[in-house]
């Protein structure tokens, strides 16, 4: 053990590869919303409780609708790869896996409905 | 092997031995407002949906989110996307290595908790305007 270098007892192991990518996903995607968010608080959170017609007219201009899809891809995006660290926190066995899978279809899945329902509007 | 001792035994240090501080306040509220938002996130797709549906489905649920109640979580939505976001720039600038020494990290502790309170009020007052 005493002529075995740090790097050697841990190669192979796993968590620093998986974990500095998942890491670094979260990290790319954070700076993204940064962006993002401001972008979407003030061109779409407006139209909550404006008419029928206004809110088609205005998710159908590029720059809501850009808004609008960025959001729902970056943030879910995010929101799906933060969920599993605080997961992997808490829960443990299969309970932690069955509730990684189940939150990752919910992301993605919610992803896909704003997405599909952008897409009726704004098209 | 009897355990003698049972009740007596040191303890590893948990939440509640600590007293409260900032920057344990703002780490815990980071992965609270992280989680809590996809409650923002799933009314958003369900009135996106209704946009997409009918004129009659987007009247129930734009009221509903538009109602006192809807106005609560709106609200309480904003500024936890606007903390998550402050408290994220916060990780951005340690993962580069700075603000670690405990005067800095306070302070920018306290701009992410003042922050995000005066940025959910920029917001409103810009959504009233509209």
């Amino acid at each position: 053990m005493a002529m075995m270098t740090a790097r050697k007892r841990v190669e192979g192991l796993g968590s620093a590869r998986s974990g500095t990518d998942h890491h670094w996903k979260t990290t790319i995607s954070s700076v993204a919303l940064l962006v993002i968010v401001p972008m979407f608080l003030f061109s779409v959170a407006p139209l909550l409780g404006n008419p029928y017609t206004d809110v088609q007219a205005a998710l159908g201009r590029p720059f809501p609708a850009l808004s609008t899809a960025l959001m729902l891809i970056v943030g879910f995006y995010h929101f799906r790869l933060g969920i599993q660290m605080v997961i992997e926190d808490y829960v443990q066995g299969t309970a932690r896996k069955v509730s990684i899978v189940v939150m990752a279809c919910i992301s993605y899945g919610l992803m896909a409905l704003g997405l599909i329902s952008l897409a009726q509007i704004a098209l | 092997m009897a355990d003698v001792n049972r009740g007596d035994r040191p303890l590893s240090p948990h939440l509640r031995v600590y007293r409260a501080e900032i920057n344990m306040v703002t780490s815990i509220l980071t992965r609270i407002t992280g989680v809590a938002l996809l409650g923002g996130a799933v009314l958003f797709v369900w009135w996106l949906m209704a946009a997409a549906v009918s004129e009659e489905y987007f009247a129930t649920v734009d009221w509903l989110l538009t109602s006192i109640l809807g106005d609560i979580v709106m609200t309480l939505s904003v500024w936890a996307l606007w903390y998550h976001a402050l408290a994220g720039i916060r990780h951005l600038v340690w993962d580069m290595g700075y603000g670690f020494d405990p005067d800095t990290s306070d302070k920018s502790a306290w701009g992410a908790v003042i922050g995000s309170v005066a940025l959910t009020f920029l917001t409103i007052i810009t959504i009233w305007g509209t």
